[in-house]
């Protein structure tokens, strides 16, 4: 080491940091190409996946409609534990924020779910926001949903700005998300 | 794509398991590098210990502090196992700290104490790359290369591949280093590989398709990781020009 000669070092710096220099500048991208905006995918930083759904009364949802509004989108199913201990959650905070524009869709699993038990739990816990019922599983395909629940903030742009797999979330992350894409600051 | 691992009714994040396997491993490595130097390897266990328990205390409490409102209407919420509720940059801010001030009190050698846990942010740095992997984040622009991945809508440069073989090479090259007779000026391998992660980041950078972009379409991380191979080249010159200043007074004695 004590052999090795600091001119040969600083030579050999200064030729690295140039290159770098060199590769950063041939690295340079256009403004708006590295972001994945406009295509669709579930991941964070991607356009949601739109899709279609209808309520247990018929209504139907279409997520491309809600553009412009806060969406939080919750994959769940009424066997699911941790979907079931976050319900209460969910509702108190689309409580506080629905008249800021705060929209929650929350996906029933349908295929893997019992239709009458997600009925009757949305009917026990009160839950006012839709539920939606995805029959197919089209929907949970399309989102890649491998584990329940399974929840998706969408900010008015209709991009994703968090993916949180597995629960039950606290009430304080669902406050504070909600506060976050309401203010633009996802 | 495999974000999580679905064991009955629990779903275990896989990012989260193969980064605690990562940090078992390179502390296992960085205990044998202790032992075989006849350094003390229960200080290293007990620095990251501190260091864990400060920066996940302080991350949450840093997040708390910032949204006071949501923590007073949920206190319990303070104990949550939400990773989403942490501040992760205060964490790693405040885990540091309690880190040099254990080096500080307990008088360690700096810089021999960050070589001694290298392997360990070696192998941590292979776990990120495989975290990465598994869930999908991380990932690159689209490419026509034939080694392009289906990924997120559009065939991508494997940039997750690549970060865990050039993490892989870096492991490599500390522990060589590690052996020769650079690695017996205290500091050098702990600079080397933060000098060959800067200049890995800033070469793999270039393809990836997540990097937030400054001025006229810079990348950010490709700036920072130029700053930190700048700064390390220019310590390791230091180091060098140190250990030579040592070695001619103690010929002269």
């Amino acid at each position: 080491m004590s052999r090795l000669n600091l001119t040969i070092w600083i030579t050999f710096s200064t030729i690295i940091l140039l290159l770098g220099a060199v590769w950063i500048w041939f690295s340079i991208t256009l403004p708006g190409s590295t972001t994945q905006g406009s295509i669709p995918a579930p991941q964070q930083g991607f356009l949601a996946p739109d899709f279609s759904l209808t309520t247990f009364a018929g209504d139907s949802y279409t997520l491309s409609e809600l553009r412009g509004k806060p969406v939080l989108i919750n994959f769940w199913a009424s066997w699911c534990p941790p979907c079931r201990t976050e319900m209460p959650a969910i509702q108190r905070v689309y409580d506080e924020f629905q008249d800021q524009g705060f929209i929650v869709l929350a996906v029933n699993t349908t295929y893997q779910d019992d239709l009458g038990d997600a009925i009757t739990f949305a009917q026990i816990r009160k839950l006012t926001f839709p539920i939606l019922l995805d029959r197919d599983a089209s929907v949970a395909n399309l989102y890649d949903v491998r584990s329940l629940p399974t929840t998706f903030f969408v900010d008015p742009q209709g991009i994703i700005s968090e993916v949180v797999i597995g629960g039950p979330m606290s009430e304080a992350l669902l406050r504070i998300r909600a506060e976050q894409i309401l203010e633009g600051n996802p | 794509m495999f974000p999580t691992l679905q064991v009955g009714p629990l779903a275990l994040q896989v990012p989260g398991l193969v980064l605690l396997a990562g940090l078992w491993m390179g502390l296992t490595l960085s205990e044998r590098r202790a032992r075989r130097r006849g350094e003390n390897a229960g200080d290293l266990y007990n620095l990251v210990f501190i260091a864990l328990i400060a920066g996940i205390i302080g991350a949450r409490l840093s997040y708390a502090i910032t949204y006071p409102s949501a923590f007073a209407a949920n206190p319990l919420s303070l104990l949550s196992i939400n990773p989403g509720l942490f501040d992760p940059f205060s964490g790693i801010l405040i885990g540091i700290s309690a880190a040099v001030i254990y080096i500080y009190r307990k008088q360690l050698p700096f810089w021999s104490t960050l070589d001694a846990f290298t392997p360990l942010f070696a192998v941590l740095a292979i776990a990120q790359g495989i975290a990465h992997f598994a869930s999908g984040s991380a990932f690159g622009s689209p490419t026509d290369l034939p080694w392009g991945i289906d990924l997120w809508g559009a065939v991508r440069h494997p940039t997750q591949i690549y970060e865990i073989l050039l993490a892989t090479i870096i492991l490599l090259a500390v522990y060589l280093i590690d052996k020769s007779q650079l690695g017996q000026t205290s500091g050098f391998t702990f600079l080397s590989f933060i000098a060959l992660s800067a200049a890995a980041r800033l070469f793999s950078e270039a393809f990836r398709g997540d990097s937030a972009l400054i001025g006229n379409g810079f990348r950010s991380a490709q700036i920072i990781s130029w700053l930190m191979l700048a700064a390390c080249l220019a310590l390791l010159g230091r180091r060098i020009q140190q250990d030579r200043s040592r070695e001619k007074t103690f010929q002269r004695n």
